[in-house]
């Protein structure tokens, strides 16, 4: 039966998939014109009103580049890898509410909720499908065949999952606080305000959760100052040495989506996601964008600001600073849920 | 065949193809991905056992980290193909009288299977008809923290045990 | 639905195939991965009896076996890298130190 329902959650999710890939196309343009300013510089100016069409010259471009495969390379894997990043890039999106539920001005019976897949576990859903993600640098690492990518490849899967660790502990203390797993309820106890003016966001209660997890995140999506799998000084380009063209382009877009995806849980998770003042509960979405533009501009900051870890100090790092701290930061929240009762 | 079956024999299908493919062809990172694919079907069939904690779980722990780990190893030491060539003929499981041996240890396992499926009551019943599942991660961590406490707390002291072990057997000795 | 015997009957095919990785593959580490089939194996038929009973006990033990399985891993890829560094292969057969 095609009921209006079904149709709206149709539309939803194609809504969903296209605004996915158009926010990598606008991050980058996004990250040249911030990367221009901080230096000075225009940033793209030609292609359109103030370059804003460059994105669609580069993809363009992109596409009509020639196929490169280095001859020694396992050609499956090879093409196999791009595709398992942006494939796990687009479901870890999946179970992330960016809405309050809405009859879109009563077009609909039933409300819908703004959101692909409501699971239960939602949380360690992301966890799981962002764990998959490592398959598809490594896989590309390996298959190109290049000492290069191979090495670029094993950094970023060690680097994943050392601070996977650190990223899970953050996560643990807010699904303490809230007591549950799906990303609906975390968000619905994130309403309200104290003393009528300071929004209640885990931020202010879990600075330390959020700081371990921010950071976590950047590392997890392998952007400055942790880019070490693509480290051009060193490095090349990475994993990605050997490709071009759209597999080159598929990478790329996976990187940017990764990116959207660790901010919206960000902000789902800390920043109260689509609850602010002002506008009223079905206008949420624009509270929830506003708050993930101000995350991703805060991830080019760090990109164009912060210099290059050296690789020891990443690990040392991720293992003696951000770990301890995480899980300290968890026993007191479980010491504080249980006597004082957050 | 209802949805739910439909759904069991492509989850199954998943697990065991993959299961084949790791023991069936030579190059060891293709293994692992194989079992990374055998995981994802298991994961599958957790879900449609209503326990989505176990299923998550499965796919965070084994595909996320132990199987990394694998491909870490496979890749370091660049052992893409097994070693020489007594992987076909000259393998002593593969002379008559292991073969023979194994072949009838192979029939005598589908038996027993058969028989004991056959003796046994109340495997036609569909699974979980009769109870209502456990499904949420709160009742699973109860149970896990009350009246599993020893053993979990025997399984950090393991963890730890392997992890200096590991660090132990791995450290290059110094000449 | 699903009949319990059906569950058990693929745990049971995933066994035998772990079981024959076992003793037909001359990688050590195409023989731990082997090992964990039939870990796996083993996880699906306590899940579906837990199921069946209604009981949490069996996602719980499946837990465990998963930490076992990790711990496995960490040593059993520890030995691969030492034995390794000594024999130049990962062939079972090449490792005769202790054998005579």
């Amino acid at each position: 039966m095609l009921d209006a329902q079904i149709l709206a959650y149709a539309v939803l999710v194609l809504v969903v998939f296209f605004a996915l890939q158009i926010s990598a196309a606008v991050m980058v343009y996004a990250e040249r014109k911030v990367a221009a300013g901080m230096q000075q510089r225009l940033g793209p100016y030609l292609v359109g009103p103030r370059g804003l069409l460059q994105p669609i010259a580069d993809i363009v471009k992109l596409f009509f580049k020639e196929e490169l495969r280095p001859k020694a390379a396992d050609w499956f894997l090879f093409s196999l890898a791009p595709i398992i990043s942006v494939a796990a890039a687009f479901v870890a999106f999946a179970p992330v509410p960016f809405g309050a539920a809405t009859t879109f001005f009563g077009l609909l019976d039933e409300p819908l909720p703004l959101q692909i897949a409501d699971v239960n576990v939602a949380v360690l859903v992301i966890f799981a499908v962002a764990s998959m993600g490592v398959y598809g640098i490594i896989l590309a690492g390996w298959a190109s065949n290049s000492k290069y990518s191979l090495l670029g490849g094993l950094r970023s899967a060690a680097q994943m999952v050392s601070y996977e660790l650190a990223f899970g502990m953050a996560l643990a203390t807010i699904v303490l606080m809230a007591g549950s797993l799906s990303l609906q309820d975390i968000v619905a106890n994130q309403s309200g305000t104290w003393f009528g003016f300071l929004p209640q966001w885990y931020i202010f209660v879990q600075p330390v959760g959020f700081l371990v997890f921010w950071i976590a995140g950047i590392a997890e999506t392998n952007r400055a100052p942790f880019d070490f799998p693509e480290a051009e000084q060193e490095l090349v380009a990475g994993y990605h040495t050997e490709y071009s063209s759209m597999r080159f382009a598929m990478f790329f877009m996976a990187e940017y989506i990764n990116m959207v995806t660790v901010s919206a849980v960000v902000v789902n998770l800390f920043l109260g996601g689509w609850h602010g003042p002002w506008l009223p509960e079905s206008l949420g979405w624009i509270w929830f964008l506003v708050k993930l533009s101000v995350l991703l501009f805060i991830y080019l900051w760090l990109r164009w600001t912060l210099p290059r870890f050296r690789y020891d100090q990443l690990m040392a790092f991720g293992w003696k600073v951000l770990l301890p701290v995480a899980t300290v930061n968890l026993l007191l929240t479980a010491a504080g849920v249980i006597y004082f009762g957050l | 065949m209802g949805s739910d079956q439909l759904l069991f024999v492509g989850f199954g299908a998943l697990a065991l193809l993959g299961a084949l493919a790791v023991v069936a062809q030579p190059n060891p990172v293709y293994s692992v991905i194989a079992l990374i694919v055998s995981f994802f079907g298991l994961s599958g069939l957790y879900v449609l056992l209503e326990s989505p904690f176990v299923a998550v779980v499965q796919i965070i722990i084994y595909a996320g980290a132990i199987m990394v780990l694998f491909l870490f190893v496979v890749m370091l030491l660049n052992a893409t193909r097994e070693d020489g060539s007594e992987w076909d003929r000259a393998h002593p499981y593969y002379r008559p009288g292991p073969m023979r041996l194994g072949a009838v240890l192979a029939v005598l396992f589908g038996v027993q299977m058969i028989w004991a499926l056959t003796r046994t009551v109340g495997l036609g019943v569909g699974v979980g008809e009769t109870r209502p599942a456990v499904e949420s991660v709160r009742d699973v961590g109860r149970v896990l923290f009350t009246d599993y406490m020893f053993a979990f707390e025997v399984t950090s002291i393991l963890i730890l045990a392997a992890m200096v072990g590991a660090v132990v057997l791995a450290r290059r000795r110094e000449e | 639905m699903i009949p319990l015997s059906y569950y058990l009957v693929l745990s049971g095919a995933l066994f035998a195939i772990g079981t024959a990785g076992v003793f037909l593959r001359r990688n050590i580490i195409t023989l731990l991965l082997s090992v964990e089939i039939m870990l796996n194996a083993v996880n699906l038929t306590f899940v579906a009896f837990g199921r069946q009973q209604g009981v949490v006990d069996g996602q719980i033990i499946t837990f465990f076996v998963m930490t076992v399985a990790a711990a496995e891993a960490a040593v059993g890829l520890g030995l691969v890298i030492a034995l390794f560094r000594g024999r130049e292969s990962l062939n079972p057969e090449a490792f005769t130190a202790l054998k005579w």
